[in-house]
Parts: C-alpha cells; structure tokens; sequence
C-alpha cells in the first residue's frame, strides 16, 4: 500500500489546505460578529428599542368648574364601562359571552351587530367596548359573575357630569367628541373618548381644562400588543375653573324661572362686574350632550320655539322698552335739554306732524318732572326727552352704559345689539332719519334692541357711582387648587354727573318703593333689603289704529307669540346698591306684574345669601369655603318659596 | 455472504470493542453543542420545554441510537453498498419530483406516512459515500488525469441539479461545495478549481436566469435589505437589529426582547444562532463558535488519521459538510450571504437536519473505529 501513504500524504495536505480557508471563513464569521455586536452596537440597541417600545398618551383628567366658593359645577365621574377581548372568551366564543352577558346587560340587537362589526375589525387581544356608562348594579353583576364572563371584563374610565345638569347649561356649556375640524394635529385629539368643550365655559377655557397628555412607554410585540409598561410620565391635569357665580343663587334663579316658558336672568355683583346667577330657560342637560344625543332628542331640541339651546342672557335681543327711559333721562339731564324739576305736560299722547303717539296710559299723567317719569314710566315725557337731545346723544349715552356693543362677557356667542343713530340708518338701511323714530326709541322701542347681560351692566352702572364696570364669568384658572383672588383692575369712571347719577336712582328707587311706581306691589318689604328698579313692557306686535280705538286686547287673550315681553332691571340694597339683575319673561306679559316679581325674588336671595360676599384669599380651597357658607342650596329653594 | 466476510476478514473487533474504539470525546462535544440548543429552544418557547426543546431532545437520543448503528457497521459494508445507497437516494429525490409535499413553496418533503422524509439531506451523505468509494479506487495518477473526472463531477452534478430544481438553492450549493472538497482532498489539481471557480463567475448572469423568482428576491435583498424593510429585507434586518443589540455580553438568558417578542423571525430554527447572540452576546457566539470549531478540528484529525483513503475521504466529507452547515447559517442570520434556509446543526428545531448530522457523524465515529482496517477495492477483501 505505498500509493496509499502518497494519497495519504496528499490528504494531509490538502486538508491543511482546507484546515486554512475554513479558519479563514471562522474568522470572518468572528469578525463580523465583532462589527455588529461591539462596533454597531449602540445603533442597534437602539433599533432594538424601537422595535419594542411604544409610546402611548394618556389623557389628563379635565379640570372641574367650580363656583365662587368652591362647589363643583363640573366635575369627571368614575365611568364604568364593559369591555370584551375577543380572544380571552376561550371556548365560549364572543356569541356565547354576548349571549351570557345579554341575561345581566340586555343589549339589542343594533348593539350586538356594531359589537361584532367592531370585534372582527380589531385584532383578537384589543378589548372593545359592549356598553359604557353602566349602573353600579350591573358592575357588581359582572363582576359577581366575572368566573363565568371570560373575556368579559370592567373598564373605568372618566366622564364629564354636571351635578346641576340643567341649571348652568348656557353657562357651564358641554363637551363631546373631537370634530374633524377640531383637529390640530396635537395628538390628545386622536384619543378615543376624549372630549372637547363645544360651548359656555368649557369652550372658552377649553384648552386650560384639558391640561396636558402624559405618556406611557409600554414593550409591545411585534404584532403590537402590549407586554408591560416600562415608564409612566402622569401629564398635568387640566386647570380648575373658579367662576364667580354663586350656585346657590343660580339655583334659585333657575328654579323661580321655571314657571314661564321662556325666560331669562343674570344677576351681577355692580361693583366687581362678578356675575353671581345667569339662566335662560328652557335648558338642555349637558350630560345628555356627554352621552351623545338621539336624532330625536336632537330634533326636539331645535325644534323648540322657546329655544332651549341658545342662551338668552347674551344672545336674546329685545327692545329694551321702559327700561331705556334711565339713559333717555340721563342724555336729557347731561345735556340740560331738560332741568331735574322740568315738567312735562302728558295728555295721554304725543303729536309729531299727523302722527300720534301714545302714552301707555290713555288718559295721561298731567305734568310730569323726570322723577315722576320714571316713576310712572310716561311716554309722553321721554318722547319729549328724546326729540329734544336728538338720537344719536342718546345712542352716544346709551353706548357708555354698556349697550350697542359686546359687553366682553368671558362666555362665547354673545350679541351686541343695536344702538340706531342717523349713519347707522343711512349707512346700513340706506334711509334717512325720522323723527318719529327718535320719540320711539325714546322709550325704548323701534330699532333699539339690547340683551339682558347689557341690560344689568347697565342697571349697574347707573346704580354702582358711575365706574365702567364690565361682566365677568371666570374668578381664577387655577392647577393648585389654590385660587388667589385675581387684582380688579380698577373701572374707569363713566364721566356723567354724580348728580344727575342719583337723580335717576332715587326714581327707580321709587318705581319699586312709593305707591304709584309701576313696580310698587313688588317692594321689598324689609328696610334691610329693599330693591329699587325700572318695568318694561314692550309690546311684539303693532297696534292698529282700529285696535286702539276699540280698545287693546288685554295679553291673556292673544297667542303666545304675540303676547308682550316682560321686562325688569333691578339692583340691591336700594341704599347701597351691590347687586343688579335683569329679568326678561318672552311673551310673560307686563313687566311689573310678570318680571319685577322674579326680580324681586332674586335680589332678596341675593342679598340673604350674600352672594358677593369677600372671599378669604390664600390657601381656602373651594370646599372648605363652601362649608362656611350656612346655607346651601335646598334652603335656597325654600326661600324662594316664602317669597 | 457473512461466511466470506469471515474468512477473508478474520473477525477484527467485537462489537462490545467496537463501543469500546468510540471516540467518547467527539460524543461529548456533540451532546454539549446539543445542550446549547436545547437550552436555546427553551429561551425560545419563553422559559417552556414545551414545545420544542423537549421533542429536539428525543430526537438528539434517537439520533444518538443511530449515530451508534451506523458507527459499528463495518466501514467495508458502507463501501460496498455506497453506489446503490447513492442510486436509491437519486431514485428518491426523482421521486419527490412528481410526488412530493409541497412545504414552503418547494418540492423536498416525501410523506412516508409517520414522518416527512427529504431525500436531500440523505443525498448529502450518499454524495460523500459515493464520491470516497470512487476515489478510494482510484490511483493519485489517475486522480490528475482529466478523464477520470467525468464521473465524480456526474455524480455532483445529477443531484445538485435535481435539487436546485426543487426548489433548494441551499442544499444544491452545499452538495456541490461538499463534492468540491472531497474532490480537492483526492488530489485533483488545484488550476482545475480555478478554472471551474472563473467558468462560474463567468456563468452566474446566465444561472441567475434560471433563479426562482423568491431566490432572486432574496439574492436582492441581501444586497440591499432596507429596499424593502418590511417584506423580504424583514428577516434579515430584525435578525441583524437582534445581533447588533446583544452586544458584547447579551441581554441575558430569556430576556432578548427581539426574539421574545416575536420581532425576530423563525428564532426556533434558523435564526437561532441570532437568539443566542442576543441573549449572550458576543461572548456567548464566540463560545458557540469555539465549540463547533473544536468538533471540526477533530474530525479532520480522525480523517488524517485514518488509513483508508475511503476512510478519510467520508471523514473530510462529513465534516465539510458540517462546517458548510455552521458556516452558511451563521453568515446568513449575520447577513453576510443571503437567506438560504440552512439550520444551525445539532442546535436548530428540526428532525432531518439532525437526523442527517448524526448519521454523518456516526460514519465519522466509523472511520475511527475503523481506522486501522484494510479495505479493498470494492469493500471486502484485500485486492490492492
């Protein structure tokens, strides 16, 4: 075998030959492990992390609306919701756990179909919601049967709930799901289930309520579902809104509102412009509009004639009528078109070339001083006013009192009503001035129109000493819970006569408190609290000629909607005046037998509360403040009902 | 038959001496890489021996039995019966051509009832038995001469076809590697590789025709794997994303967060080797790496050692073929050649391949037991 040990040789050889290249290749394998697992290490860890982390928002839990002593308005309720996981229900099936869960929760069969419309959409470990804001008793019946439920499980989450539902609606406002519009790009927007607000308050603070989203790093797989979480940042949770009404006082307003079928009413603080109490009736509920509305509900909604969602302090605009006289008396009085003891001489009518105007009382009110004017609220007196100063010094008057333009209430959708001069007409109507439309608005009809917010501010300028005062809604925006009591910048002086100021007091003082006022049977009794104030009456049709001479149709037999609006702007104590309110009742009737009533009511409220009362500054949080407070909202009620 | 055997062959070892001659050491080194894998399986089923590292290591002991029964056959039978083992296996994969389960997109899969059958991992040993029966029998004159290498390169070449047409451009690649160095270890001349080595150079653009579209697919995202992050370029992009991560001393053991959360594809079995790299890092492949290093250099020593050129040539061949096996998919699941769908051996999740490894390895086992027996031309008696 001497060629075998040559081949042998050869072998040996050649192996090491071979021995060589795969050390060769060994060492290849080696060194690229070195490039990727030292050299490129870090970028691939870092890859690695991406692949595995993922970043997920949480949503801040919404700032509560509070009011001025703290009380939640708005608050964020636990929300229990069922959710199932479509591959936990094992053997069961998600028809068989539908069917199940159906004897505790019964679902229709819509339900059931958008349910398995959803679980088929999602993949099998993404829980998808059967039902949301569930009864404490269905909780516990799941819960109770969770053993048998696989798949089936309790989720909590947060929603909006307004405990006064009704009563703060046009105030507080609503929130609901993000609009396509809405969307800014800001990834909170894209949660599900977050809410925006959409009106009132919650629109206006929106963005402060909402605070900031915090965010979640969760290791998930590659088919995305999520292992554990590895980091938690908790984002800022949205500010506290402190709003300078009073609930109570709020609540009292509703409540007395509630007899007429569409009415209004804001009570303001004259020094501080706080506005304590604001309700336009009808409401909605703003839980409904959390919940999401039914077409029904919807239509029913808008469809109301007395409008149950708009908010009538600031978007109802009506003639002012009889309380307009005060500006009308002040133009005269500033101007010294007419004397403080100058008399007028009313024979129930005022003739302006072959046009007659009328007094509302057909006999008239003889000679009259502007006491007795706006004491007995005489037309003829006022037509005579206004012809003489002209109508754009009374526009110009009527401006500085907070009409004919927003008055910049913090609260969104508010009208600015209209103040007619001579441009106006000849700029939007394209018409000349008429004279008989200057003795009109003179007592607060014709084109004049003004909101009940401008209606107070006015009221509480002409009784407050002539500062400027402007409305506000919002107290503080505060993340700490402690809400320091924000500077008042000062309001400046409106410029008219202090003199001709308390002139016009005094005579509202006397509408309500001497026997011939028009508001007299409305006094307030108690020395401590007495009202002064100005009726309204402003009539929604026109009188015929043939209608007067055969005598006008009293308001109970006309239809609803040609019925008189009832008017009332008032403010308390007579002597030292702290509160203003403006009462307007659509179709109500007459103003002193209608609106000074509920005016009445409110200011007596007012002031037994002591609705603007200081409140301590530093840490009082708002609870601790509501607890000082003797009486709370039930009592309220009771009040009322005494008067 | 056994009374010939006898007398020309006075009874060398008895079968108890034969245990005996076993190179326990090179069994050790196998069970201990097996060990790796099945620590590896268990990683992979996240920390369960269900359900793979428990059956991979039913199949180590049954693939131990046969590494046993095929080590004490007499390696004079194995040569005697190398043609028609080697006929029988080409007879197989024609067979899997017009009867075989289609697993994968490829034809490779015999269903023998019980258990698949794949007549390409039994071709890679019937190649090595076929081409060290031809050249046992062949002079070192004759090895140069050019016309005696028309059989060989046929006996390449037949099944390498038959398997790229499969498809299998993994295996037919490693039939031909594993010829090559048989033939190299032979004798044949060094310019003759050369040669074949610049005609293939020469002829890829024309075998890149013949490609199936998914091999072409993955030539091209090996080049480029980002082009298409989320298709093809996948694989190897989380494979190489898990490597890069483990960095120098791993994750640790059950925390490779690629592999246990699913981003790494097939980590049971291909891209095994990338697991490990993850959770041991650098340290934990190199020592991998060792291991299979140590069991080639022993086995090219049993081959050196032996006297029978039939012997050594099956030595060289098994082992070849295992390093062709550690070689390709480690590079694959690096990326440093594209994905070709070879096991980690002895490691990866997966019957056939281990199957195959063992049985070569008993062959080797074989040679070493045998390793002073004189073997005739055609496998009994002494004609040299």
């Amino acid at each position: 075998m001497h060629g075998d040990q040559e081949r042998q040789k050869l072998f040996a050889r050649r192996t090491v030959m071979l021995v060589g290249g795969k050390l060769a290749l060994v060492s290849m394998l080696a060194g690229r492990m070195y490039y990727l697992q030292v050299v490129k290490a870090e970028q691939y860890k870092m890859l690695a992390d991406e692949n595995r982390i993922s970043l997920r928002l949480l949503a801040p839990p919404r700032g509560r609306i509070v009011d001025r002593f703290g009380l939640p308005l708005a608050d964020n309720k636990q929300n229990y919701r069922v959710m199932l996981v479509s591959e936990d229900t094992r053997g069961l099936g998600v028809d068989g756990a539908l069917d199940l869960l159906h004897e505790i929760v019964p679902m229709s069969t819509g339900e059931r179909r958008r349910i398995l419309k959803e679980v088929n959409r999602n993949r099998s470990f993404v829980p998808v919601t059967l039902r949301e804001n569930l009864e404490w008793e269905d909780v516990a019946r799941i819960e109770v049967n969770a053993p048998d439920l696989p798949g089936v499980m309790i989720d909590e989450g947060q929603s909006r709930f307004y405990p006064y539902g009704k009563n703060l609606a046009h105030v507080l406002g609503y929130v609901s799901a993000v609009s396509e519009r809405e969307k800014t790009g800001d990834r909170l927007l894209e949660l599900p289930g977050f809410r925006t607000g959409k009106s009132g308050i919650e629109k206006i603070h929106d963005l402060s309520l909402r605070g900031s989203g915090g965010s979640s790093e969760v290791e998930v797989n590659a088919y995305g579902r999520v292992i554990r979480e590895l980091n938690r940042r908790e984002g800022l949770p949205g500010a506290d809104v402190r709003m300078t009404i009073d609930v109570g006082l709020q609540l009292a307003v509703a409540q007395r509102l509630s007899k007429e079928i569409s009415a209004s009413a804001v009570v303001l603080d004259v020094h501080s412009g706080d506005v304590l109490a604001m309700v336009s009736h009808p409401a909605f509920d703003p839980n409904d509009f959390n919940r999401g509305l039914g077409v029904e509900e919807w239509n029913a909604l808008i469809n109301n004639p007395a409008a149950p969602l708009s908010n009538k302090v600031i978007a109802g605009r009506y003639s002012p009528g009889s309380c307009f006289k005060m500006l009308v008396a002040l133009t005269a009085l500033e101007r010294g078109a007419i004397s403080p003891t100058g008399k007028v001489y009313c024979e129930g009518f005022m003739e302006l070339g072959d046009t007659k105007f009328h007094c509302w009382r057909r006999g008239g009110h003889g000679l009259v001083d502007v006491t007795d004017a706006i004491t007995q609220s005489c037309d003829v007196y006022f037509y005579e006013a206004a012809r003489r100063v002209g109508i754009d010094r009374i526009a110009e008057m009527a401006y500085r009192f907070g009409l004919g333009d927003v008055t910049g209430l913090d609260l969104p959708g508010e009208k600015p009503g209209l103040l007619p001069t001579k441009a106006w007409k000849r700029d939007v109507k394209d018409q000349a001035w008429h004279q008989g439309e200057t003795l009109l608005a003179g007592i607060g009809q014709g084109y004049v129109l003004a909101t009940p917010l401008q209606l107070a501010v006015m009221t509480a300028r002409l009784v407050n000493g002539g500062f400027a005062v402007s409305p506000q809604l919002t107290k503080s925006v505060s993340t700490t819970g402690v809400h320091a009591v924000p500077e008042r910048h000062e309001f400046p002086q409106i410029g008219v006569n202090p003199r001709n100021l308390a002139i016009v007091r005094d005579a509202m003082t006397q509408v309500v408190n001497t026997p011939h006022g028009t508001a007299h049977r409305s006094a307030i009794e108690d020395p401590r609290y007495m009202m002064g104030g100005k009726t309204g009456t402003v009539q929604v049709r026109r009188i015929t000629k043939a209608e007067r001479e055969t005598g006008v149709r009293k308001n109970e037999d006309l239809p609803w909607r040609e019925r008189d609006h009832a008017l009332f702007v008032g403010f308390a104590p007579a002597d030292n005046p702290r509160y203003a309110v403006a009462v307007v009742v659509e179709h109500g009737g007459g103003g002193s037998s209608v609106a000074a009533p509920i005016a009445r009511d409110i200011l007596l409220t007012a002031q037994r509360r002591q609705s603007a009362r200081d409140i301590p500054i530093s840490n009082t949080t708002g609870s601790q403040a509501a607890l000082d407070l003797p009486d709370a909202a039930p009592s309220v009620r009771a009040v009322v009902n005494e008067g | 038959m056994a009374v010939r055997e006898d007398a020309l062959n006075p009874p060398a070892f008895t079968l108890r001496q034969k245990l005996w001659q076993m190179h326990w050491l090179f069994i050790l080194l196998l069970a201990a890489t097996a060990s790796v894998g099945f620590v590896m399986l268990y990683s992979a089923a996240g920390g369960n021996l269900d359900p793979w590292a428990s059956r991979q290591m039913m199949r180590f002991g049954v693939g131990m039995a046969v590494l046993i029964t095929v080590a004490v056959i007499d390696i004079r039978l194995w040569l005697k019966y190398a043609y028609v083992f080697y006929l029988a296996t080409v007879a197989l994969l024609v067979a899997v051509e017009f009867m075989g389960e289609v697993g994968k997109g490829a034809q490779r899969w015999l269903d023998l009832g019980y258990f698949g059958l794949q007549p390409s991992e039994l071709m890679k040993i019937a190649l090595v038995l076929a081409l060290a029966r031809y050249f046992h029998g062949t002079s070192i004159e004759d090895v140069r001469r050019i016309s005696k290498l028309f059989v060989p390169v046929m006996l390449i070449s037949v099944p390498a076809a038959l398997v790229l047409r499969q498809p299998d451009l993994g295996t037919a690649m490693m039939l031909a590697i594993t010829g090559a160095v048989i033939l190299f270890a032979a004798g044949v001349r060094i310019w003759k590789f050369v040669i074949v080595g610049l005609a293939g150079v020469a002829a890829a653009p024309i075998a890149w025709q013949f490609l199936r579209d998914y091999q072409k697919q993955r030539v091209l995202t090996f080049l480029n794997p980002e082009t298409d992050p989320l298709g093809s370029g996948y694989h190897i992009i989380q494979s190489k994303i898990a490597f890069g991560s483990g960095g120098l001393l791993g994750k640790g053991f059950l925390q490779g967060t690629q592999s246990h959360l699913n981003f790494l594809p097939e980590m049971q079995t291909d891209f095994i080797f990338t697991m490990l790299a993850e959770e041991f890092g650098m340290v934990g492949g190199l020592a991998l790496l060792g291991l299979y290093l140590v069991i080639l250099i022993y086995g090219l020593a049993i081959s050196v050692r032996c006297r029978t050129q039939f012997g050594r040539l099956v030595g060289i061949g098994v082992t070849s073929t295992f390093f062709l096996y550690v070689f390709i998919n480690m590079a694959m699941v690096m990326g440093l050649v594209p994905v070709v769908g070879v096991p980690l051996p002895l490691i990866s999740y997966g019957g056939t391949a281990m199957l195959t490894l063992l049985f070569g390895f008993g062959l080797l086992m074989g040679v070493w037991i045998h390793r002073d027996v004189t073997v005739g031309r055609r496998g009994l008696g002494d004609d040299a």
